[in-house]
């Protein structure tokens, strides 16, 4: 079965702390494909492109709320609703590892393919003129001059928590497919048939057992702790044993 | 979604000289049948020079929807997928039947060969309407347009509108037509508002697929968003909300309602009876603007299922 690469998202453990945020903008902007845009960066309506977007959603009433950080981006879908659509055939998917990605010197702009997105995955660089997504950091993850434990997206590199796994979901023995398989993995809008790549870990209720003996020494029988026979302060020393 | 109006001017321009061309080869074709008689060349080739004129509009109006329009040739790749890109390649060969079809009338008249051009141009010309219906009817999840009826409706209202331009022309070149021609504009436009009326009740009940449950695929019944991962705009926030108030959208509603069906076939009725190109081509302004509405609130009520992860900013 051919490769198809992708990022596995532990809920569970995703604290919204924006460093695959920023780190994905920082490797982005850098690269070979040219600057992802921002307009008033520092003024008061900022914007920008950005592949990658935290978001934050509370679930259930208060006071029995949970917050959940929502890491989002391009989910390289398996039957990508993008690609077909796309007029110049600017939008494809890579066949040796089902990466999804937009050929910038062909891409005219019409939005057409963002409009085909369920999950507003791709945005339009303003300044460029070309629609822009997540690459799965292509430049990166095959590149033979970083060490191997760098060719990983820059997210994933940057993720504190380790929240975002990579690997090949279709090799069953993979760390993501294990996490998928073990934890419940899910894909976003399984309505529309677009097979995700990207999945998502549930939260878990995190619960720990205490039993007696583990607050207890296993080595204390009688349960005496602290009632320990405790020389009386007239009893002979070692100095009064003991010549010198 | 947020309408581009140049898509919109696009789609009413072109939709009208359809319809327009389709108005002149039943002209020709009616004639060719006997039951009226041949108009003049230049009721043709006129014509067809307003059909292109209104096709070039349209084409002019879509680049602007483009990032990059010096690359639009790209677009005729992709035409065993795309709709778009069937739609880009028809249009131009469908613009060459009408010159071909005006300049076959300009130079010899009627005949064999302007009755196979037209023949030829009225296929393309319904093929178009098919390319830039499913544009938008081929994407699931915007369910307000993945119905039969958005390319129906394309379909009838461009007619609607270049039978009516069609008729205030026969009133201007070739009144025998008049009355045939204003029967025929009302028997379209009245079909035009059975179904746009059919898609606007199917849409009213249509419940939403996606749900922020199946967004972040978190069951729990009360969810809220509390950040969407910027304070400022994004590509995502401009491009997929319209940002007017639900009243605003009723009274789109209302005003093309107005605006494409009862006066247009007032003034239709006035100007038919009067003899008066003056008051048809009124009635097509109005209808025009109408349509124009139409289209704006086409694009508008569509809810992208994106927007279930840009529901609050922070």
């Amino acid at each position: 079965m051919s490769k198809q690469l992708a990022l596995v998202i532990d809920l569970n453990v995703c604290v919204g702390c924006h460093a695959c945020v920023t780190s994905c903008k920082e490797w982005n902007t850098s690269g070979e494909a040219g600057f992802l845009s921002d307009d008033n960066p520092y003024g008061r309506d900022p914007t920008g492109t950005f592949f990658n977007r935290v978001q934050t959603f509370e679930v259930g009433e208060f006071p029995n709320t949970q917050t959940v950080y929502f890491p989002k981006s391009c989910l390289h879908c398996e039957d990508p609703p993008c690609v077909p659509v796309c007029p110049t055939g600017a939008s494809y998917k890579r066949a040796e590892d089902g990466i999804v990605l937009v050929d910038y010197d062909k891409c005219i702009g019409c939005k057409y393919c963002a409009w085909a997105c369920p999950y507003g995955a791709r945005e339009i660089d303003e300044h460029q003129k070309v629609m822009k997504k997540c690459t799965l950091c292509v430049d990166r993850i095959y590149d033979e001059l970083l060490p191997p434990a760098d060719r990983r997206p820059a997210c994933v590199m940057a993720c504190p928590t380790s929240a975002r796994l990579f690997g090949d979901v279709h090799d069953p023995e993979s760390v993501v497919s294990k996490a998928i398989r073990d934890a419940g993995g899910y894909a976003l809008m399984p309505e529309w048939g677009t097979h995700p790549a990207n999945h998502y870990l549930p939260r878990r209720k995190t619960e720990i057992t205490l039993h007696r003996d583990e607050l207890e020494r296993v080595d204390n029988p009688l349960k005496i702790d602290g009632k320990l026979p405790k020389p009386d302060v007239r009893a002979p020393s070692l100095d009064d044993s003991t010549s010198w | 979604m947020r309408p581009a109006f140049s898509v919109i001017f696009l789609t009413t321009l072109i939709g009208a000289g359809q319809g327009l061309f389709v108005a002149l080869f039943s002209a020709e074709f009616g004639a060719w049948l006997g039951i009226w008689a041949m108009p003049s060349a230049q009721y043709f080739s006129l014509g067809c020079a307003l059909v292109l004129a209104l096709l070039g509009a349209g084409l002019f109006a879509s680049f602007f929807h483009l990032g990059h329009p010096e690359r639009a040739w790209r677009s005729a790749a992709m035409w065993r997928t795309s709709w778009l890109s069937r739609e880009v390649i028809v249009l131009p060969v469908f613009m060459a039947a009408v010159a071909a079809y005006g300049l076959a009338h300009h130079l010899r008249g009627a005949g064999d060969l302007s009755l196979t051009l037209g023949g030829a141009g009225v296929a393309l010309a319904l093929l178009l309407f098919v390319c830039t219906g499913m544009i938008y009817a081929c994407l699931p999840f915007l369910q307000e347009w993945h119905t039969p009826l958005t390319v129906i409706n394309y379909l009838l209202l461009g007619c609607a509108s270049g039978f009516l331009l069609g008729t205030t022309w026969a009133a201007a070149q070739a009144p025998a037509l008049l009355l045939t021609a204003a029967a025929w504009t009302a028997g379209v436009t009245l079909a035009a508002l059975v179904m746009r009326g059919a898609a606007l009740a199917r849409n009213a009940s249509l419940r939403p697929k996606s749900t922020v449950q199946t967004a972040i695929g978190v069951k729990h019944p009360r969810i809220a968003q509390k950040a969407q991962g910027s304070m400022g705009g994004s590509f995502n926030t401009r491009d997929f909300f319209h940002g007017r108030s639900f009243a605003w959208l009723r009274q789109v509603k209302w005003g093309f309602l107005l605006l494409v069906f009862p006066l247009p076939l007032a003034l239709l009725a006035a100007g038919a009876a009067l003899a008066s190109w003056p008051v048809l081509a009124v009635a097509f302004l109005l209808q025009y603007l109408g349509l124009l509405a139409e289209r704006w609130f086409f694009f508008a009520q569509a809810r992208h299922p994106q927007n279930l992860y840009y529901q609050a900013i922070s």
